[in-house]
């Protein structure tokens, strides 16, 4: 049925079908690509707009990066009218019951916390996956507080933030998370200005 | 057209993918933990099938004996990327559930397996029929286990909820894979000894 | 303390067969005695490690200067199969003791998942060389702890127990694994 195998053949079918196969990929990937890139900056802009009041910017093309802790948090700016409304922070934990979690912190200006969205995490259904606004009120309890006097540790190690009943890990690397973006946001957008007014004006590293 | 009706009900029957031929595990137990999610692997695979099947049975012949296999492999993982692309691209929502398993469907046994023992030696169009069979066999069978594990699992069928509550947990998570597979396997065995005696 | 989290991590917490369910066809096929898995483990783990490593080297090196992301899996795959292709006649030259024990393994271990798995994962962690090779090595121990640990149960089963006729075969293995990845789960939280 197939042919004989020569060392000439051989290299130049294996050659032949790789150089076709590629021509089709890169034709399929410039097809795609528009489509995938859309995509990509729609889901961003959706969760911010959902973690932040109206902004009129692109913030996916307003970010800065930091790395903090052997991962990278990114920060984007919102703006309506080239007045600042507030940052929205992707950060994450590594302390999860099923490891790592990122969430999506939306900041005011003064630092208050708006609204929080879990991205992606592994927590136990039924249980720590109650982190997620979805499935239980647990992060609605930060809306409106502010870091700087609202204490991001579960009660039992006396801070303020009333844990998941039986998920207190959950719950402890939740607060591990938000303390992160707060500690990228007083740092780098509070304090250092990472902003001045203008959309588009944000330093980038 | 008859023999090639039979083709078809062979792949999803008497050659099941995964009741039967037991291959391409990893997405099975994978990917089934609502009946959506096991349905659209189901399809992306059966369209990897039919095209690979497709392909290799016509450029088969030409290609020497002693690189068979990476000639199909790289010709399988052309058109994994094609369906992972065209996902990303207009299906974001289940490409970043299936995630890692989309380029996956490369190493899945069942493509290199047909490929290997039904497209090489048969006809183009036969080829395509055989893919789509034990693709549709496939689909079928991570779509059930998908739909009960869901139901257990979520009390809910295709995200619809059926009752209030959080559902046997059980099933969702890894463990549920194996047990609701196994005897979902039992289930298979049994009705198909039935309506083979029937016969 | 990184590393150990990782190690920690892929061996127990997310075991590559019992949480991830890569590499579930060798898992359910070559594991009915524990000397045959052994050897299939030791296989996995010095191929996992290797072309993990090398995968790694093109997508920092070839792909991603290039912008050609498309082409990973393509090149993955063919890497991964001339890896197992070179390993195996190294082998057989350099060490034909080992040869023996590994070499019936070698050729399936291209179409497992686990490997062309973890080397996706390795990338999309945003891992660098050093936690890539860290982290396939344990997830290739995790495979291989599975694998004798299921074997080792299979082995009792075929001997002492009464199994019921409908469910000898795939069904009783598969219920096996559900509580052995049950008794996986009981290791979820250790990390922290």
């Amino acid at each position: 049925m197939a042919k004989e195998s020569s060392f000439k053949n051989m290299t130049l079918t294996l050659l032949v079908i790789t150089f076709v196969s590629s021509a089709v990929l890169a034709g399929v990937y410039e097809l795609t690509k528009d489509a995938i890139d859309a995509v990509r900056i729609r889901k961003i802009n959706r969760g911010i707009s959902e973690v932040l009041p109206a902004f009129d910017n692109n913030p996916s093309e307003d970010v800065y990066k930091k790395f903090v802790d052997g991962d990278t948090v990114y920060v984007y700016i919102a703006t309506k009218d080239k007045k600042y409304v507030g940052a929205a922070i992707q950060t994450f934990t590594n302390n999860g019951y099923g490891g790592k979690f990122v969430l999506l912190v939306g900041f005011l200006a003064d630092g208050t916390i708006n609204n929080i969205n879990v991205i992606s995490h592994s927590e136990t259904p039924g249980l720590g996956d109650k982190i997620d606004p979805a499935k239980h009120g647990f992060s609605l309890q930060f809306h409106g507080k502010n870091p700087e006097t609202y204490k991001l540790t579960v009660k039992k190690e006396n801070g303020d933030v009333d844990a998941i009943t039986a998920s207190t890990i959950s719950s402890k690397a939740f607060c591990d998370a938000v303390a992160r973006a707060y500690a990228v946001y007083r740092e780098d957008v509070m304090k250092k200005g990472k902003w001045n007014g203008n959309s588009g004006a944000t330093p980038k590293q | 057209m008859k023999e090639r009706i039979q083709i078809i009900l062979k792949g999803i029957f008497k050659e099941n993918p995964t009741f039967v031929l037991v291959l391409g595990m990893c997405p099975t137990l994978a990917t089934t933990s609502s009946a959506i999610n096991g349905l659209s692997m189901g399809l992306a695979t059966s369209f990897v099938l039919m095209l690979s099947n497709m392909t290799i049975s016509t450029v088969g012949k030409m290609i020497p004996d002693k690189v068979r296999i990476p000639s199909y492999i790289v010709i399988i993982a052309a058109f994994v990327t094609v369906v992972d692309l065209l996902m990303a691209g207009y299906l974001p929502d289940i490409h970043s559930t299936l995630g890692i398993f989309i380029p996956l469907i490369v190493v899945n046994c069942i493509v290199l397996a047909r490929a290997e023992s039904y497209a090489a030696k048969n006809g183009a169009i036969d080829s395509i029929f055989d893919g789509l069979g034990i693709g549709l066999g496939f689909t079928l069978a991570l779509t059930f286990l998908g739909f009960v594990r869901e139901l257990l699992g979520a009390y809910s069928v295709f995200g619809y909820k059926l009752v209030s509550g959080d559902g046997i947990i059980l099933f969702i998570l890894a463990p549920g894979a194996f047990f609701a597979l196994a005897y979902l396997m039992i289930l298979f065995n049994m009705v198909k000894k039935k309506f083979i005696k029937d016969n | 303390m990184e590393y150990v989290l990782i190690i920690i991590a892929a061996i127990f917490v997310n075991n590559v067969v019992l949480a991830q369910f890569l590499g579930i066809c060798p898992f359910l096929g070559v594991s009915n005695r524990v000397g045959t898995s052994l050897g299939m483990g030791g296989a996995v783990i010095f191929v996992l490690t290797l072309s993990s490593i090398v995968t790694y080297l093109i997508q920092n090196y070839i792909l991603s200067p290039l912008e050609i992301g498309y082409m990973q899996t393509l090149t993955f795959i063919l890497v991964i199969a001339a890896l197992v292709q070179m390993v195996e006649i190294i082998l057989k030259k350099a060490s034909p003791s080992l040869y023996q024990a590994l070499g019936i393994f070698l050729p399936l271990i291209t179409t497992n998942c686990a490997v062309l798995g973890i080397a996706i994962l390795s990338i999309q962690k945003n891992y660098d060389l050093a936690q890539t090779t860290v982290f396939a090595l344990a997830s290739g121990i995790g495979f291989a702890l599975a694998l004798v640990l299921f074997a080792g149960l299979r082995e009792q089963l075929d001997l002492t127990s009464d199994v019921p006729k409908q469910m000898k075969g795939y069904p009783i293995a598969l219920i096996v694994a559900g509580l052995m990845a049950m008794a996986f789960m009981g290791f979820s939280g250790i990390v922290k």
